[in-house]
């Protein structure tokens, strides 16, 4: 039987082996696809504003004129909310799952939380609409905190796993020279976790820009609208392209196209950072 | 290695997925023996959010008495309906709004034919407990929608409501968020009607002042009046009804202050040049009874329909909106086709061939 196994390999193995590459090949040329339909199909809007569709404040389909910096900010600055709230929240819970909770809590909490990431995100919205939207209006911040809370589960279950991976014996070893359970998280966690905990919460960054329906339906649709203050309405990027595209034609169409494509290119960016920078802390780890 | 195969096999065919089915059972009729009205159609259609109750009650009325012919008509708005008519994904579209010149050539099916199927108010709805009646002109809204008027004491709103005591209270602007038919009528209504004093020009998705808020649909628009005071917005009459909201007599071409009515609406249908294709626009129409911020919709469809069931089922389903369908508006906030303008569309159904 054994001698079955020791000769060349199997047709099996060539069909496998061929599968494999045939399914991992597909992602590619989808993802390629897309980025090159997109791309394509977005250059009417840019060749027409040209530099103007990155710095410009206005947006008039009537006129003609598109800039997209009005929505960039409105991404930006509800995705920094959400990490500002969701950041140290979710660091927290991850802290108190690993280190302080006892056991027989761990496992309750981990489903608890991972069932807030499985809350379609369109609830997220009407709840907001709901709940925040008559006390605090239809504005940055509502969509803010509403991001805060879709992306604090993927954000403590990263740091979930990268605070895992401190070495019991550096733990101990803080014990054993009499830390505090407080004094061996700064002394022997901190230091070994920061990097990865940078990580996990710029994916979840990267997450909070894309994120669609939720801030539709939440952050007041203004257009033109750059401002500080949080309690007015503002604009992003996905929300715009879903409030718009259904009555959108020519220009515009390509415009909101243009829209996505730079999404694609900035989430992508803050999502490969991301994950280099955990890799790194891992691969530190490891050694 | 049977099991690998098959599992290759499965694989290869995803790749060979055909795409949706184009407009369903398209082509199917040569293989069939029955005679068409025996054989089962099924008509897929889209678009206008404005239409879509009309057509979910006459789709019941329909299939009652045509029990071999089925109506799907889903939502997604005016422009997704006209786009998908074009692709030819659906068999017939609703639409507020005529094709724009540069997508119509890119329609795949030939020349395609408008038949209207009704008229509608929007309403200029307000929330200001103490002021049942208010009445408005043409371009005291173009400035209230441009902020231009933010207090509702403001001389321009004295000047059309003498009588009436106005406090004075902030104007909340309530408008869109996403991009809409209505938007664009209204807009529209606003270029025709109060022109150098508008500026925001006209379309599904306007550039708006910055201090407005936004709610998604008619319904939105409706519930964010309701809850604010002070507020003011465009919903169409049967958004505002069920809300509760209160509008206001707009000042129409003769001069006349008119409620948003479905009999001043259908009035305004009677008082409109149309041209021959049946395409026109029922905004700022003459009449001293007509409401002036009427719209219209229209049922689109290809006039070669390349089957003849499915060519005789569609001809059946417009034929009923257009007869006892219009008996059901009233009942649902909606105006009737003004009489001659109903003949005219009867009369287009000749121009539908399979």
């Amino acid at each position: 039987m054994a001698t079955a196994f020791a000769g060349r390999p199997a047709p099996a193995d060539h069909a496998f082996r061929w599968i494999a590459i045939g399914s991992a090949a597909i992602v590619l040329v989808v993802l390629g696809l897309i980025a090159a339909v997109m791309t394509a199909r977005s250059i009417p809007a840019l060749r027409a504003m040209g530099f103007e569709f990155f710095v410009s404040r206005r947006w008039s389909p009537a006129n003609n004129v598109y800039g997209a910096l009005p929505f960039m900010w409105g991404t930006l600055y509800t995705s920094l909310i959400a990490i500002a709230i969701a950041g140290p929240v979710s660091v927290g819970v991850a802290l108190f799952i690993t280190e302080v909770a006892p056991r027989w809590m761990t496992r309750p909490l981990v489903h608890v939380i991972d069932l807030l990431a499985v809350v379609p995100s369109v609830v997220f919205g009407l709840w907001g609409i709901l709940v925040l939207a008559p006390t605090l209006g239809r504005c940055v911040l509502t969509a803010g905190l509403i991001l805060g809370m879709m992306v604090t589960p993927i954000i403590t279950s990263l740091a979930r796993e990268v605070i895992e991976t401190t070495p019991a014996a550096e733990k101990e070893a803080a014990f054993a020279l009499g830390a505090t359970r407080w004094e061996m998280i700064w002394g022997a966690v901190w230091p070994h976790s920061k990097s990865g905990l940078v990580g996990a919460v710029m994916l979840g960054l990267g997450r909070a820009m894309g994120e669609t329906i939720a801030v539709a339906l939440t952050i007041g649709s203004a257009i033109g609208q750059i401002s500080i203050n949080p309690l007015k309405s503002g604009n992003s990027m996905p929300a715009a392209i879903a409030n718009q595209w259904g009555e959108a034609f020519d220009l515009q169409k390509s415009a909101l196209i243009a829209l996505a494509v730079l999404l694609f290119a900035i989430t992508i960016a803050v999502n490969l950072a991301a994950t280099a920078i955990v890799l790194r802390s891992r691969k530190r780890s490891s050694r | 290695m049977l099991k690998t195969l098959a599992l290759f096999a499965a694989f290869a065919a995803f790749a060979f997925v055909p795409g949706c089915e184009k407009g369903s059972d398209r082509g199917s009729a040569a293989s069939t023996t029955a005679p068409p009205s025996a054989r089962h159609v099924t008509l897929n259609a889209a678009g206008s959010t404005f239409q879509t109750q009309f057509q979910q009650a006459a789709i019941v009325g329909f299939e009652k008495d045509h029990p071999n012919i089925t109506v799907n008509y889903g939502e997604g708005g005016s422009g997704r309906g006209r786009q998908q008519l074009a692709d030819m994904v659906i068999d017939f579209a609703g639409t507020d709004a005529p094709f724009h010149a540069e997508d119509l050539s890119k329609a795949k099916g030939g020349a395609i034919l408008y038949f209207p199927l009704l008229l509608g108010p929007i309403t200029v709805s307000y929330n200001l407990p103490g002021v049942p009646d208010l009445r408005l002109s043409p371009v005291t809204i173009a400035k209230i929608f441009q902020r231009e008027i933010t207090t509702w004491n403001s001389p321009e709103i004295v000047a059309d409501n003498p009588r009436a005591t106005l406090p004075t209270t902030g104007i909340v602007l309530v408008r869109r968020s996403d991009g809409s038919g209505t938007t664009e009528n209204f807009t529209k209504y606003l270029e025709v009607a109060a022109p150098g004093a508008w500026k925001l020009k006209s379309g599904a998705s306007i550039e708006w002042p910055a201090d407005t808020v936004a709610g998604p649909g008619n319904g939105g628009v409706a519930q964010i009046i309701k809850s604010t005071t002070g507020a003011i917005g465009y919903v169409d009459l049967s958004d505002a009804k069920a809300a509760g909201l209160r509008f206001a007599a707009v000042k129409n071409s003769a001069g006349k202050y008119i409620q948003p009515t479905t009999g001043s609406a259908s009035t305004a249908g009677e008082g409109i040049d149309v041209r021959d294709d049946l395409v026109f626009s029922a905004l700022d129409a003459k009449g001293d009874t007509s409401y002036p911020i009427t719209y219209q919709t229209w049922l689109i469809v290809y006039a070669k329909q390349g089957d003849e069931a499915k060519a005789s089922a569609v001809k059946e389903y417009i034929k009923y909106l257009l007869t006892s369908g219009q008996a059901m508006l009233g009942g649902l906030d909606y105006a009737p086709l003004p009489k001659t303008l109903q003949e005219r569309a009867l009369a287009q159904l000749a121009k539908i061939q399979g």
